[in-house]
C-alpha cells in the first residue's frame, strides 16, 4: 500500500479550486445563495415580474375614443367582464372545463386501474409509455389529427356510414347547442378534442393514487360480500379521489386557458383564451385581456385551495 | 401476499382500458396515413390513393426549413438555459434544508401550472412595457422559463436517490467539493439531466401557445403549422410536417424514458 | 502513549437539541475504541465530529495534536466506514477502493495496484471488476473497509458497520476486524448500540446516554463495575437494586448492580457460607435460553431479580419459594446515591 501520510491534517488542494472549495465548505450559505440566485432571478424577474405587470394592467382601462391605455387605477375593466357577452364567454369556458374534466376522469379510470392493478413487468412499461407518448407528442399535431378525423369527409363520417349509422350522426348534429354543420365546427368536436388532449394528464395521477391501494383491500371488500359496484363506490372511488382531483387540476386549468383548440375545432363562439387573444391582439385592449386572464387564475387558485384540503397534492 | 396480482382482470375492464389506449393512439397513427395520401384538397377518408411525392414537395419548401431551423435553435438554447437553472435549483433544494424551499418549488412549477396563455400574454406585455423588440431571444426567454420545471423535476427526483452519505463518503476519502461534484454527483445525476434536457427540448420544440406571444413575425415550426391549421394552404405539406414533428418529439421522449426507467419516473407533469 | 483523538468539552447542539453535550475523551493511538449507546445518545454525532461532517458548537477537538475544528473532512487523514457502506454505485469495486488515491492524484497504475492489495486484505481478491450492486451485504461491508484502509488513515471510524449483517456473519466479521486492527496498528473508533459487540471487540468503551459519556473504561470495568444505573442496565442488563433494598442486605444505602450470572439458585433450605449473601423470594417467571436459563424472582418490596442458572439445573416451578445467593464482592455499589 502506498501514499502513507504521517500528518493527520493534510494540506488541501492548492490552486483556485482548492481554495474555493474550502471557502464554500466553510460558508455553505454563500454556496447556496450562488446556486439559487440564477434560477430565482430568472423566474422572479422575468416570470413573476411579467405576471405582476399583467395584473397591474387589468386595473387600467382603455380610452374608448383614442384606443390608448388610460393609466389610472380603476375597476371599470373588471366591470366589463360582467356584461352579458363577456360573462357568457366565462360561463361557457367553465362549463366546458367541468365537462371535459368529468369525461376525462371516466375514461381515465379503467386505464389507470388496469395499469395499477393488473399490468406488470413488460405490460406495465408498455402502459406507461402508452400514456407518456401521447402526453408528450405534439399538441398541434394532435389537434390536427382530430381535424382530419372530425372533418365532414373524414374518418368518423366514413365509420358511421359503414355501420349504417349516418342517421345517428345527423340526428346528433341537428341538436341545438351541441350540434352544428359538422363535428369539426361543433361544441361536440371541441369537447372531444379537449378530452383527448388532456386525458393523459388525468391517467397518470389516478394511476399513482391507485398504485397505493393495497390489492387485499379490494379482496377484503369482495370477501365481505361487496358487489363490484359497491366495492367501487365505497372502496376504490374514495381512494382514487385524490388522484382524480390532482388530474382535474390539469384538465381544468388547461381547458380554461386554451385558445387554439376552440379556434380550430369548434363553433365561432369564443372561450376565455380566445377572448384574451383577441383583446390583446386585434382589439388592442390589453387591460381587458389582462382582466380576462385573472379569471382562470382566480378559479385555479380556488380550485387548488380546495384540492389541497382534499390532500390531492400527495398524488401528483 | 399479493396474490391479487395474478388474478385475471374482468373482461369489461380489459375492454375499457384497451379502448382508452386506442383512443389515445389512433389519431396519432392517422397522421402517418395522411402523409401519403394523394388527395390534396380535403381530408377524405379512406384516402383515394397513396404517394411519396409530398415528402419531396415538403423537402423543397424553404419556409418549412426555415421554421424547422428556428425551432431547433430555440429549443437548443432554451434547453441549455433550463439545464443550468433547473440543476442549480434542484441541487440547492435537495442538498440543504432552508427556509422557503416549498416556495421555490412552487415558483418553478408555476409557469406550467398556469395556463400557457397567461405566461404568454404576461411576457408579451412585459416586452412591450420594456420596449424590447421581438427577436430570437424573446422566444428563448419564454421557452426557457417553462422548460426549467422539466429539468428540475427530473433532477430533484434523482438527487433524492443520490444519498447524502455518497457525498460524505467522497469528502471523507479526500475529495473536495469540486472533485465530489465531478466524480460522484455528476455521474449519478447525468442520465437524469440528459432525460430532463431531452424532455425540455421536446417541450420547447412543440410549444405554440407562449410562442405566438413572443415570436412577433418569426415562424417556429409549430407556428407555421398553426397558420396552416387556421388557413390551410397546402394540406399535403402540413401532413408531412405533422408526421415529422411526431417523429422528432418521439425520439427524445423514448430516450428519456429509457434513461430514467429504473426508479424515478419521467416528470409526469407536462406542459 | 500518543493521543489520537482528543475531545475537550465538546458540544454539538442542533437548536434546542443537545446531541453532544460537553464530552471529554481521549482515544489512544493504536487502540480499538468503542462508543456504545442507544440511538440518539450522541455517539454517532461524536463520530461525525471526528470525521468532520459536523462542527462542534463548543469545545475543542484535536487529531494527533492538531486542531480539527474548521478543517473539512477531505483534509483530515481520517476515514470512515459508513453504516450503509455508501459505495459509489457508478464505479466498479476496484475504482471504489482506488477513489481516495485517485482524488489525491496517485497515478493510475499505482493506485489500482494498491486497491487490489486492499481487496486481497479484506479477502475479496479478484472482485474488482464487479459493481456494488452485484455484491452481498457482507461483501459490500468488506469493500467499504478496503476503500477506507487503502488511504492508510491515522484513525478509522466505523459507524455501526456490522448492523446490517446477520448474526453468523457479524460474529465472523467481529473477529476479522479485531485481527485486522491489531495487524495494521491503526486506531479504530467504532460506534455501536450492541453491547456484546462493544465488549468483545473494544480495548476501551465509552458508554453514551443523552449526549454525555456515562462511563469510560475497559470492557471489564464497564461490565463489572458500572458507575450509573444506565450503564448497569444497558451493558448486559444487570439487576439494578434500589438503595433501600441494598441497605437491607447490609450495605450502604446506594444504588447497586448485580449480574444475573453472579447469582446461584437454591431451593430455600441449604445454608450459605460467610462471604455469601442470600435473598429469598418467589419465582415469577422462567425463560429457556439454551446454554443457561433465566429465573426471575420477586424478592419483596417490588424488587425483581433475574438470575442465570446453568442448563443442567432443573428450573423451579412458578410461585415456588427459592433462595438466591451471591458472593458479597459481586454486588457492585454505584456512585449514584438515592
Amino acid at each position: 500500500m502506498s501514499a502513507i501520510t504521517q500528518t493527520s491534517i493534510m494540506e488541501g488542494r492548492s490552486g483556485t479550486f482548492g481554495r474555493l472549495s474550502d471557502f464554500f465548505w466553510r460558508n455553505p450559505k454563500i454556496l447556496l445563495f450562488l446556486m439559487l440566485a440564477p434560477p430565482l432571478l430568472w423566474l422572479g424577474i422575468i416570470y413573476l415580474g411579467s405576471l405582476f405587470a399583467l395584473l397591474l394592467q387589468s386595473f387600467f382601462s382603455i380610452d374608448e375614443f383614442s384606443g390608448l391605455i388610460n393609466y389610472e387605477f380603476t375597476l371599470a375593466t373588471y366591470r366589463q367582464l360582467l356584461i352579458p357577452s363577456n360573462f357568457d364567454i366565462i360561463l361557457r369556458t367553465v362549463v366546458m372545463a367541468a365537462l371535459v374534466t368529468l369525461a376525462a376522469a371516466v375514461i381515465a379510470f379503467p386505464i389507470a386501474y388496469y395499469a395499477a392493478r393488473y399490468a406488470k413487468g413488460k405490460w406495465k412499461a408498455l402502459f406507461y409509455l402508452g400514456v407518456m407518448l401521447p402526453l408528450w407528442s405534439s399538441y398541434l399535431v394532435k389537434v390536427y389529427a382530430w381535424k382530419l378525423i372530425l372533418a365532414k369527409e373524414g374518418i368518423l363520417t366514413w365509420v358511421f356510414a359503414r355501420l349504417h349509422l349516418t342517421w345517428l350522426l345527423d340526428a346528433w348534429l341537428s341538436l341545438p347547442i351541441v350540434g352544428g354543420n359538422s363535428l369539426s365546427i361543433s361544441y361536440t368536436g371541441t369537447f372531444i378534442v379537449f378530452v383527448y388532449v388532456w386525458l393523459p394528464f388525468m391517467i397518470l395521477p389516478v394511476q399513482a393514487a391507485l398504485e397505493r391501494v393495497p390489492g387485499n383491500l379490494i379482496e377484503a371488500s369482495a370477501d365481505l360480500g361487496g358487489h363490484p359496484a359497491q366495492t367501487f363506490r365505497h372502496v376504490l372511488f374514495p381512494l382514487a379521489l385524490p388522484g382524480i382531483i390532482a388530474g382535474s387540476i390539469f384538465t381544468f386549468s388547461l381547458t380554461l386557458g386554451d385558445y387554439i383548440i376552440p379556434q380550430i375545432i369548434g363553433s365561432s363562439r369564443l372561450f376565455i383564451g380566445q377572448a384574451v387573444y383577441a383583446q390583446q391582439g386585434t382589439a388592442g385592449n390589453i387591460p381587458l385581456a389582462a382582466a380576462f386572464t385573472v379569471v382562470p387564475i382566480v378559479i385555479m387558485g380556488f380550485y387548488l385551495w380546495m384540492a389541497k384540503k382534499q390532500g390531492a397534492f400527495d398524488a401528483l | 401476499m399479493r396474490s391479487d396480482r395474478s388474478a385475471a382482470a374482468p373482461l369489461g375492464l380489459k375492454i375499457a382500458a384497451a379502448a382508452g389506449l386506442l383512443f389515445l393512439h389512433v389519431p396519432i397513427l392517422l397522421i402517418f396515413l395522411y402523409a401519403f395520401t394523394t388527395e390534396e384538397k380535403s381530408y377524405q377518408f379512406p384516402p383515394p390513393g397513396y404517394t411519396l411525392q409530398w415528402l419531396a414537395v415538403a423537402w423543397n419548401r424553404p419556409d418549412v426549413w426555415q421554421a424547422l431551423g428556428l425551432s431547433v435553435r430555440v429549443a437548443s438554447i432554451a434547453t441549455a438555459v433550463a439545464l443550468v437553472l433547473g440543476t442549480l435549483c434542484a441541487a440547492a433544494v435537495s442538498q440543504t434544508k432552508f427556509f422557503g424551499r416549498e416556495t421555490i418549488s412552487l415558483l418553478v412549477i408555476l409557469p406550467i401550472a398556469l395556463p400557457g396563455i397567461i405566461t404568454g400574454i404576461a411576457l408579451r406585455s412585459a416586452f412591450s412595457f420594456a420596449e424590447i423588440p421581438f427577436s430570437f431571444w424573446t422566444i428563448v426567454l419564454g421557452h426557457a422559463t417553462f422548460c426549467v420545471v422539466v429539468v428540475y423535476n427530473n433532477a430533484v427526483a434523482r438527487f433524492r436517490r443520490v444519498s447524502g452519505s455518497l457525498i460524505e463518503a467522497s469528502m471523507d476519502l479526500g475529495a473536495d467539493g469540486f472533485q465530489t461534484f465531478r466524480y460522484v454527483i455528476l455521474p449519478n445525476i447525468g442520465t437524469a439531466l440528459l432525460a430532463g434536457g431531452m424532455l425540455a427540448f421536446a417541450l420547447s420544440f412543440d410549444e405554440v401557445i407562449v410562442t405566438t406571444f413572443t415570436a412577433g413575425q418569426q415562424q417556429t415550426l409549430p407556428i407555421w403549422m398553426l397558420e396552416e391549421l387556421v388557413r390551410p394552404r397546402q394540406r399535403p405539406v402540413t401532413n408531412v410536417v405533422a408526421m415529422l414533428v411526431v417523429l422528432v418529439t418521439l425520439l427524445p421522449i423514448l430516450a428519456a424514458y429509457y434513461l430514467t426507467r429504473d426508479g424515478d419516473q419521467v416528470a409526469g407533469a407536462g406542459k | 502513549m500518543t493521543t489520537a483523538v482528543l475531545f475537550d468539552k465538546v458540544s454539538r447542539h442542533f437548536g434546542p437539541v443537545r446531541a453532544v453535550d460537553g464530552v471529554d475523551l481521549a482515544v489512544v493511538e493504536g487502540e480499538f475504541f468503542a462508543m456504545l449507546g442507544p440511538s440518539g445518545s450522541g455517539k454517532t454525532t461524536c463520530l461525525r465530529l471526528m470525521a468532520g461532517f459536523e462542527q462542534p458548537t463548543g469545545g475543542h477537538i484535536e487529531i494527533f495534536g492538531e486542531t480539527a475544528e474548521g478543517v473539512p473532512p477531505y483534509r483530515r487523514n481520517v476515514n470512515t466506514v459508513f453504516q450503509d457502506y455508501a459505495l459509489f454505485p457508478h464505479l466498479s469495486i476496484l475504482e471504489n477502493v482506488a477513489y481516495g488515491l485517485m482524488v489525491k492524484g496517485v497515478g493510475r497504475e499505482e493506485r489500482l495496484k494498491a486497491a487490489e492489495n486492499a481487496l486481497a486484505m479484506v479477502k475479496l481478491p479478484g472482485y474488482g471488476t464487479r459493481r456494488p450492486g452485484q455484491l452481498s451485504g457482507g461483501q459490500r461491508q468488506r469493500v467499504a473497509l478496503a476503500r477506507a484502509l487503502v488511504n492508510r488513515p491515522r484513525v478509522l471510524l466505523l459507524d455501526e458497520p456490522l448492523g446490517a449483517l446477520d448474526l453468523k456473519l457479524r460474529e465472523q466479521m467481529q473477529e476479522e476486524l479485531k485481527t485486522l486492527q491489531k495487524s495494521l496498528g491503526i486506531t479504530f473508533v467504532f460506534v455501536t448500540h450492541d453491547q456484546g459487540e462493544a465488549l468483545s471487540m473494544a480495548d476501551r468503551i465509552a458508554v453514551f446516554n443523552d449526549g454525555r459519556i456515562q462511563q469510560l473504561g475497559t470492557p471489564e470495568e464497564v461490565y463489572k463495575r458500572p458507575q450509573t444505573r444506565f450503564v448497569a442496565d444497558f451493558v448486559g442488563s444487570s439487576n439494578v437494586l434500589a438503595p433501600a433494598f441494598v441497605e437491607s442486605l447490609g450495605y450502604p444505602a446506594r444504588y447497586a448492580s448485580l449480574r444475573p450470572e453472579a447469582l446461584s439458585l437454591g431451593d430455600g433450605t441449604g445454608s450459605v457460607t460467610g462471604d455469601r449473601k442470600r435473598v429469598t423470594g418467589t419465582v415469577v417467571a422462567t425463560g429457556f435460553l439454551g446454554a443457561a436459563n433465566r429465573v426471575t424472582v420477586e424478592a419483596g418490596c417490588g424488587t425483581r431479580i433475574a438470575a442465570m442458572v446453568p442448563a443442567s439445573q432443573a428450573l423451579p416451578e412458578q410461585g415456588s419459594g427459592v433462595t438466591l445467593s451471591f458472593a458479597a464482592r459481586d454486588l457492585h455499589l454505584m456512585d449514584e446515591a438515592a
